[in-house]
């Protein structure tokens, strides 16, 4: 990690303003991606991994959400105090995103063509012909069959699968140097997860853009990822090399969620080990450790304070009283 | 042994309706000739891709939906044409249970309502054994005797699938159909509930059919498998079998499709191209061959039977013979 981070996210806090008062759902999260490379942001719902995407995209729900503190740093430039237009300039030019349900991402009442070209338009300055010449290029690229036709056609048209190739195919038009996709084949079938991820590895080669992948799902971090970023409750509770976290992971959860995937090895109808108690709600955390409640080494430390980073080898960070040496 | 359930050539054929005179032109083959049995304490597990018809199928079974052809047989006698009033009696037999624990919960009913109404509707017991019945189903899916007060929206998804399970298990049932119960669920979550379902099989002889699209999840869970494709059973076996010696290419390219939480792993996949085709208008001769890296020339004309190729295990491919020889690389 000696080389200069595309994009460097320290310390950041986002808040929302709910009815019941402010809650943070995120405290401090800090983690670099580094240029070409898959960064995997795993952890259960709600531990914030979808607002960190948000946030480092600015596309907070306005306007209860907002980031309350840390820096962004995207080439050196602090995302999190541009201005609107600064910011549109960013998004979709030098960082693009995918998200999780490809119909609502698309725009149903525009032609498939049209929501590819708009960006084209805009940040490359491109004619409407050289536009759509380069949008069928990209839709043939992401193994959209007739590329042409599908550009006049509307998003209802298309499987699922295809929809995603669609977004994918707009996130990628300007060439972004970072793609954020958050949880890109959570809603698609496994032999069509398959071709997504195969399509995104083949692209991410092709581009050599950085990708920071968002995902609750193991098995796809293990098999994309360089480096990880495992996150409970609004906080990182461990990152480091793919192989730091699958073989030498040190915090207690991440060795509870490891452990408990049902795997195609394992013994039919064995017991699965698991995580007791559930993720405690932004409203009332613990005050100190997060994971404490369900953590089978907690201490009356871990109910104190809560634990800092430790750097526990190149890399390799830990949010733990008990971190577990390997 | 007689199987509990017995499933045989099964349709389940919608009709498309269209144009002014709203006529149904088309079917959609959800359930396109299934046979199947299960034994009593025992799991199948059922998986396919969307649109694959194993949620109709689960359907049929419990008779939300009236079968277009075919026959159910549950214990020995004939379900498949049973009237509405004919089916309460059966339905103490069969329950369900479904993926989406808030959808299948009455937000307006407390949870003691929604343990209770198995009861009432079939008539068991007074008021106190009720509600010594709705503490007992409480206390054996692990939830606190003061949730029976509390309205679902005040419990997490585990809990909610919970509630979802002991009102399954409310009528002492034979045979639960578990439509993808752990799916919308988080994996920490998943564990509980998978070890649940694991216990109460045991304790009460329960056999499950358990539907999902995660293979790894009802491998875990069950002694045989269906892989199921628009509307047919392509493969059965056992469970330890179908892994390692699987014999249809779509149940092998599925189970290459599978992302192992293993980074030292590094497996050349096949990985299959084109989407699921519409059950409307299947392709003809076996309807996996357009997207079947080995299909001939006869796979775009017949479709295969369900063969028998070893112990338990049938598989419905015009190469299984060719494709045999090959299996043991893939375990």
């Amino acid at each position: 990690m000696s080389e200069q981070p595309l994009l460097r996210v320290d310390q950041l806090v986002t808040e929302f303003d709910t009815d019941e008062g402010t809650v943070r759902a995120l405290d401090g999260v800090s983690f670099d991606v580094s240029p070409g490379k898959t960064v995997g942001i795993v952890g259960e719902s709600g531990c914030g991994k979808s607002v960190t995407a948000l946030s480092i995209m600015r596309l907070l729900p306005q306007p209860m959400g907002r980031i309350a503190g840390g820096n962004i740093r995207f080439r050196g430039q602090d995302l999190a105090t541009l201005t609107f237009a600064e910011m549109a300039h960013i998004r979709g030019n030098h960082i693009g995103m995918v998200f999780q349900e490809p119909m609502t991402a698309l725009n149903p009442v525009h032609t498939i063509g049209k929501q590819l070209v708009e960006g084209l338009r805009l940040h490359k300055n491109l004619s409407l012909e050289e536009a759509v010449k380069q949008g069928v290029d990209i839709l043939d690229r992401v193994g959209i069959p007739s590329p042409d036709i599908r550009m006049s056609e509307y998003p209802h048209q298309l499987s699922g699968g295809m929809r995603q190739r669609v977004v994918i195919a707009i996130a990628l038009a300007c060439r972004p140097a970072l793609l954020i996709a958050d949880e890109p084949t959570t809603a698609l079938d496994v032999t069509i997860q398959a071709q997504i991820l195969e399509l995104i590895k083949d692209l991410q080669k092709e581009m050599g853009m950085a990708v920071m992948l968002i995902t609750h799902d193991l098995g796809v971090i293990a098999e994309t990822c360089e480096d990880v970023v495992v996150m409970y409750a609004g906080k990182v509770a461990e990152q480091g090399s793919v192989y730091d976290i699958f073989d030498r992971p040190a915090h207690p959860y991440t060795r509870g969620l490891l452990q408990s995937i049902p795997r195609l090895d394992t013994q039919p109808k064995s017991r699965l080990s698991v995580i007791e108690g559930m993720v405690p709600g932004l409203r009332d955390l613990p005050a100190g450790c997060r994971f404490e409640n369900r953590c089978p080494l907690a201490s009356e430390e871990c109910r104190q304070k809560p634990p800092a980073e430790e750097v526990i080898a190149d890399g390799h960070r830990v949010s733990c009283y008990h971190r577990v040496s390997v | 042994m007689t199987p509990l359930l017995e499933v045989n050539d099964l349709k389940m054929h919608f009709p498309v309706r269209e144009g002014i005179f709203n006529r149904s032109r088309y079917f959609n083959r959800a359930v396109d000739g299934v046979s199947l049995h299960i034994n009593p304490g025992e799991t199948l597990g059922l998986v396919g891709e969307s649109g694959c018809g194993k949620s109709t199928l689960g359907r049929c079974i419990v008779r939300l939906y009236q079968p277009t052809g075919g026959s159910i047989s549950f214990d020995g006698s004939d379900i498949t044409h049973l009237r509405p009033g004919a089916l309460r009696p059966l339905r103490q037999n069969i329950q369900m249970i479904f993926q989406d624990p808030m959808e299948s919960l009455n937000s307006r009913h407390t949870v003691g309502e929604i343990l209770e109404e198995p009861l009432l509707v079939q008539g068991l017991g007074k008021g106190p054994e009720r509600a010594a019945r709705v503490r007992e189903l409480l206390n054996i899916v692990g939830l606190p005797a003061r949730s029976v007060s509390r309205y679902p929206f005040e419990f997490s998804g585990g809990q909610r699938q919970r509630i979802g399970i002991a009102r399954a298990i409310a009528l002492n049932p034979r045979l639960i159909v578990c439509d993808e119960p752990v799916s919308a669920l988080d994996v920490s979550i998943q564990s509980q509930v998978l070890n649940l379902m694991v216990d109460l099989q045991k304790e009460f002889n329960l056999a499950y059919l358990f539907i999902a699209h995660d293979l790894a999840v009802v491998k875990h869970v069950s002694d045989r498998i269906a892989i199921m494709y628009l509307g047919r059973i392509v493969e059965t076996a056992e469970s330890e079998t179908l892994y390692k010696e699987a014999r249809h290419p779509y149940t092998r390219s599925l189970i290459s499709a599978i992302p192992i939480p293993d980074p030292h792993r590094n497996v050349e996949r096949e990985i299959l191209t084109g989407d699921v085709p519409s059950p409307i208008a299947p392709p003809a001769g076996c309807h996996f061959h357009p997207r079947c890296p080995r299909a001939e020339e006869r796979c775009k004309v017949e479709y295969p039977s369900l063969e028998l190729v070893g112990e338990a295990h049938r598989s419905a491919c015009h190469l299984n013979n060719q494709l045999g020889a090959s299996a043991d690389s893939t375990g």
